[in-house]
């Protein structure tokens, strides 16, 4: 086995796919919980998604999501959970890039950081409207 | 219809479009889609929504095992993020200045051309011509394990892929799929990678792509709890148990069928949308 000073491409896939599992798994996990308050809250309720309304859920910021979590209402835990979803490949490209660095690829470095800028403009919310 | 009853039937259908899309290839989302809207009666964006999630969800599960058996380019993969972040999220974008009809025109369009790509011979491509300078630039010659041998492979026009991968991108986050037809094109035809190489690299792409879009469908309301929550779940579980089914199933009769099925709902979306259905 290598140690850390000599980390190897076989490394890095190795924990990159350890921590997809566990990303999936997590999220997953957060999202059955989440569905099981909203059935019990919600279950016998009426539903209409016949026409899109942007007001309807009121978790459409990363900030809301987390504000309404604690709450634990069905919908705000759900939503917590696909958040979670969401940043399992985010951080998948983080961690490529610490691994990269370690592997002195600067190159891929850059290019793994490329991918996280394009991907942080579109966290800011700037393109929602 | 009540919650209860729409989560259990959307539980339902999202199975079903996991398992096939993993049978035959062509991905839960573009099946998803018109389940949601044509059968339910869903608005289409937040069909959109639910399944960009879904699509993050599968090719997750799926990228981990991939990546760890070194099927992945992860070099290829993460150049071509570049591309296909970039698409996804102007894709995202411009989804909002396009009359919804127009969305299920193209989205009909799309169905009809990946499921005549699932229908279409392989030809492998996979040489060691090692002449592109691209390719040597950024270090995206590789090997890959092919029946126990590590085989060695070259990339080719790395331009072109790159191209194709930001129209890949834009439909992605357009329609809200994974567009596994047109990465596999662009990495198949144009960067001629072998196919285990390409349809994983793919795949690992897929989970960031959609992650870029997911997040501006989130900043819109179109990601709710209530439709996401079935979708992914039943698309997930779907996958994997098609996936399971798949190394022992003969596909070919499936595929036809499939063709034909999902052509008839694409014919069905393009026409909804044309007579402004939505």
């Amino acid at each position: 086995m290598s140690n850390s000073k000599n980390i190897t491409d076989k490394d890095i896939q190795s924990i990159i796919g350890n921590l997809l599992r566990a990303g999936v798994y997590l999220s997953m996990t957060i999202v059955l919980l989440g569905a099981f308050i909203y059935l019990v809250d919600h279950a016998g309720e009426k539903v209409d998604y016949g026409v899109f309304d942007f007001n309807k859920i009121g978790l459409h910021s990363i900030s809301s999501i987390f504000a309404e979590v604690l709450s634990f209402k069905g919908a705000a835990v759900i939503q917590f959970g696909l958040l979670m979803l969401i940043f399992t490949p985010i951080a998948r490209v983080v961690m490529a890039v610490v691994s990269f660095f370690i592997e002195k690829d600067y190159l891929y470095v850059v290019i793994g950081l490329i991918v996280l800028a394009i991907i942080m403009v579109s966290l800011s919310g700037g393109f929602a409207h | 219809m009540t919650v209860l009853l729409f989560t259990i039937v959307v539980l339902i259908g999202a199975f079903l479009a996991g398992f096939l899309g993993s049978l035959t290839g062509l991905g839960g989302g573009v099946i998803i889609i018109p389940l949601l809207t044509l059968g339910l009666g869903v608005d289409i964006h937040y069909a959109i929504g639910a399944s960009i999630i879904s699509v993050i969800a599968t090719s997750t599960g799926s990228a981990a095992a991939y990546v760890k058996e070194g099927l992945t380019n992860m070099r290829i993969g993460m150049f071509l993020e570049i591309a296909t972040t970039m698409g996804a999220i102007f894709g995202a974008v411009i989804a909002v200045y396009l009359n919804a009809g127009y969305v299920a025109v193209i989205f009909g369009c799309i169905l009809i051309f990946s499921s005549l790509m699932t229908l279409k011979k392989k030809v492998d491509h996979t040489n060691i011509d090692y002449s592109s300078k691209g390719a040597k630039f950024f270090r995206l010659n590789g090997s890959y394990p092919n029946q126990g041998v590590e085989t060695p492979y070259a990339v080719k026009n790395v331009a072109g892929g790159f191209f194709m991968m930001l129209f890949a991108g834009t439909l992605s986050g357009l329609l809200g799929i994974g567009s596994g037809a047109l990465k596999v094109i662009a990495m198949d035809n144009i960067m001629r990678l072998p196919f285990k190489v390409s349809t994983t690299t793919s795949n690992f792409m897929m989970g960031v792509t959609a992650a870029a879009s997911a997040v501006v469908y989130l900043h819109r309301g179109q990601i709710d709890p209530g439709i996401a929550m079935p979708v992914c779940i039943g698309v997930l579980i779907g996958a994997t148990v098609g996936a399971k089914v798949l190394v022992r199933t003969k596909t070919d009769k499936l595929k036809l069928v499939f063709a034909v099925v999902v052509t008839i709902l694409a014919v069905q979306m393009i026409y909804k949308g044309l007579t402004g259905g939505f």
